[in-house]
């Protein structure tokens, strides 16, 4: 426990502190490659002018504007980080990676053979400890981090109104738009930091109970220690993509209620249902609309060259469904009566 | 000047719908009502009122109607007091008017903007309170208002500590200043609310129910500081459904009902729309009766020990002079002025509770 404890503080503090300068990378880098096409999804087209202008019309009206949505930014990331539930949940999060290591130290063994009913990625970690970021990545990506990202984006807008301060902010006034796109930021920076700290956490336990040094990749050939992790570098952010696609979804789930509780597990339902029709072999047209499906799909990093197409892809999906759901909460939040 | 509504006469002038007609209505229905020389009509102009408000209406989804053709104007500078009993469509007035929510029709001004486009530009000189303190549990009072500090974007956060703990000294929370909100009282909490209010330096203050919460002690405090605020050329808008609260405070009054108005002016003027009384103690009843009626005093009743008539317009000093001529022993005299009460029950019905 005590090591577990010991992993966890400083990566709190360093993903954290991590968090303003990376933002903008991930999500900002999905809109923009969404914005070029819009396959998969018919609907996107029309609607992403519209979620784009409101989440730009913040802070490009003048230099006053930045500064105050800066502002609120600020303060709405120091209400996500000092929340106690929040630090909790970055806490478990943080530890389950150490607990994978652990249990693959201990009963893995030191053959490749034995351990090769986890997978491929399973398979490296004895190997080497930088596969323990793929694997704890690729296994947390398809509940625990949604869940999270759910808990702080779906509490985004109710949570404020269940519990009375947004008719304080709205008053102060924050402005509707303002709000709603400071919410959504808060809520993208929760979700860097927590796969930025699954990351950490996976690196740091891999590095202290497994071999480190050059990587031999999935398609054979070996990249230098450095440039691996350079490449969990884009997985995180990859993922951080495909949770801010989530936090979307989730945020405009919390416009419609005043209960964060009900946008939660409404979001949670959604990403199990989700999972539920991608594993009938039936419906596997439907895949590629799911959100889902796309989570796990940074395989290609683990190539080499890079294979770039399923991720492309996949940011394409992530672009859609922040762009639909993003008009979705603003069109239903700018037009909302506050009565709570 | 007081405008006393019943429910016939505003109902004739303002059949027709939409805004441009209630505009104009509002003029023939209050304009030439009422008497005298009188300040500011309610009918005036944006420059001198903080509040105009003209035909608001509030419809709900399930049909309900909670605010019905209102007309309102607030004097700058006034201690407005806005009465009515609980449901009568207060709150939801004063969320229109904070732009919370959106009225089905209707127009208003906060000092002197068309809303709801100014809501941005105005709302940061307006301080608010609606419908009790709200706030984050696990966050202390100082970060609590460091937050909506924060969402303000006309404040400057350079002086953002300063103005909190000026704000926290004024509602005597300076001493808590750091524990959390979980952990305060009711009062403590509602003054909090009232330091949120008063974050910068405002025009308007929109009060839903202050006192709320609050022992006697506190009522006082905030009756002193709403008068200091008042006294720094503030404007207070202040809801209540408390008659003695409002007296205490208000140099405005209106008075609302089942989503109307039914009374509004001030306050001096209202209550001098209802007659002082003269009451004598005495032990002989009739003939101080007899005196009263003989200085043409109306109204005269007698009781066991005791004999009264409705004052009018002669000075009491008169009535006891006479009394005394007259040979009556009087024990005591004592003159009642009716309370707002008084008038407001004789307005809204005796029931000043829930209106069903």
């Amino acid at each position: 426990m005590s090591t577990a404890d010991a992993a966890v503080d400083p990566a709190v503090g360093t993903a954290a502190g991590a968090v303003p300068e990376t933002a903008e990378a991930g999500p900002g880098a999905g809109t923009g490659t969404g914005a070029g096409t819009g396959a998969g999804t018919g609907p996107a087209a029309g609607t992403r002018a519209g979620a784009l202008a409101g989440i730009t019309e913040g802070p490009a009206r003048r230099p006053g504007a930045v500064r105050a949505w800066s502002r609120l930014l600020v303060s709405e990331t120091g209400l996500i980080f000092r929340r106690p539930r929040n630090i909790a949940m970055l806490a478990v999060l943080a530890l389950v990676p150490v607990l994978l290591g652990a249990a693959l130290r201990l009963f893995g063994g030191p053959d490749e053979g034995e351990a090769g009913g986890g997978g491929a990625i399973f398979a490296q970690i004895a190997g080497n400890g930088l596969f323990l970021t793929f694997a704890a990545l690729a296994l947390l990506v398809q509940l625990m981090l949604p869940v999270a990202v759910a808990v702080v984006a779906g509490d985004g807008i109710a949570g404020e109104a269940g519990g009375g301060t947004l008719r304080y902010l709205l008053t102060a006034p924050a402005g509707r738009t303002r709000l709603l796109t400071v919410k959504y930021a808060g809520a993208v920076l929760f979700s860097l930091a927590a796969v930025a700290l699954v990351a950490l956490s996976a690196l740091l336990t891999g590095l202290a109970l497994f071999p480190a040094g050059p990587i031999t990749l999935l398609s054979g050939t070996t990249i230098p220690f450095a440039e691996g992790v350079l490449r969990i570098g884009v997985v995180v952010l990859y993922a951080t993509a495909g949770m801010a696609a989530l936090a979307a979804v989730s945020l405009a789930l919390s416009t419609l209620t005043e209960v964060a509780v009900g946008a939660i597990a409404a979001t949670v339902v959604l990403v199990i249902a989700a999972q539920v029709v991608s594993a009938i072999p039936q419906l596997s047209g439907l895949q590629p609309y799911l959100l889902t499906h796309w989570w796990s799909g940074f395989d290609g990093v683990l190539r080499d060259p890079v294979a770039t197409a399923e991720m492309g892809q996949g940011l394409l999906v992530f672009a859609a469904y922040t762009a639909i759901f993003g008009s979705v909460a603003w069109a239903r939040f700018t037009g909302r009566d506050v009565t709570a | 000047m007081v405008t006393v509504r019943t429910d016939q006469t505003p109902r004739t002038d303002r059949t027709a719908p939409g805004e441009e007609t209630a505009r104009t209505a509002r003029g023939e229905g209050t304009a030439p009502a009422g008497g005298g020389a009188a300040p500011s009509p309610p009918a005036g102009n944006s420059a001198d009122h903080a509040i105009v408000i003209r035909g608001l209406t509030k419809r709900f989804r399930g049909g309900q109607v909670a605010v019905d053709r209102l007309d309102l104007a607030v004097p700058r500078g006034s201690v407005f007091g806005f009465l009515g009993p609980n449901g009568s469509g207060k709150t939801t007035t004063i969320r229109m008017l904070l732009g919370l929510v959106a009225p089905t029709a209707g127009d208003w001004e906060l000092l002197g903007t068309p809303m709801p486009g100014g809501i941005g530009a105005v709302l940061p000189r307006v301080g608010a309170l609606v419908e009790g303190p709200a706030f984050y549990p696990y966050l202390s009072g100082e970060a609590n208002l460091r937050r909506y500090d924060a969402a303000d974007p006309a404040a400057d956060p350079r002086t953002a500590a300063s103005r909190i703990g000026l704000a926290l000294e004024r509602v005597g929370l300076t001493a808590a200043a750091r524990k959390r909100y979980r952990a305060y009282s009711l009062g403590m909490r509602q003054r909090l609310a009232i330091a949120a209010a008063l974050l910068g330096p405002r025009e308007l203050l929109i009060l839903d129910e202050p006192t709320n919460g609050l022992d006697p002690q506190g009522t006082r405090e905030v009756r002193s500081l709403v008068a200091e605020v008042a006294s720094g050329g503030t404007t207070v808008f202040v809801s209540s459904h408390l008659l003695a609260e409002i007296e205490q405070m208000c140099t405005h009054v209106g008075v609302m009902r089942a989503g109307r108005l039914v009374a509004e002016g001030p306050v001096a003027e209202l209550r001098a729309g209802e007659e002082a009384r003269v009451r004598v103690e005495t032990p002989d009843p009739a003939a101080a009766a007899a005196v009263l009626a003989g200085l043409g005093l109306t109204e005269v009743r007698t009781g066991a020990a005791e004999a009264g008539a409705a004052l009018g317009a002669l000075p009491p000093e008169r009535v006891t002079a006479a009394l005394v001529a007259g040979g009556v022993a009087v024990r005591g005299l004592a003159v009642h002025r009716p309370s707002l009460e008084d008038v407001f029950v004789g307005l809204t019905g005796e029931g000043f509770d829930v209106d069903g």
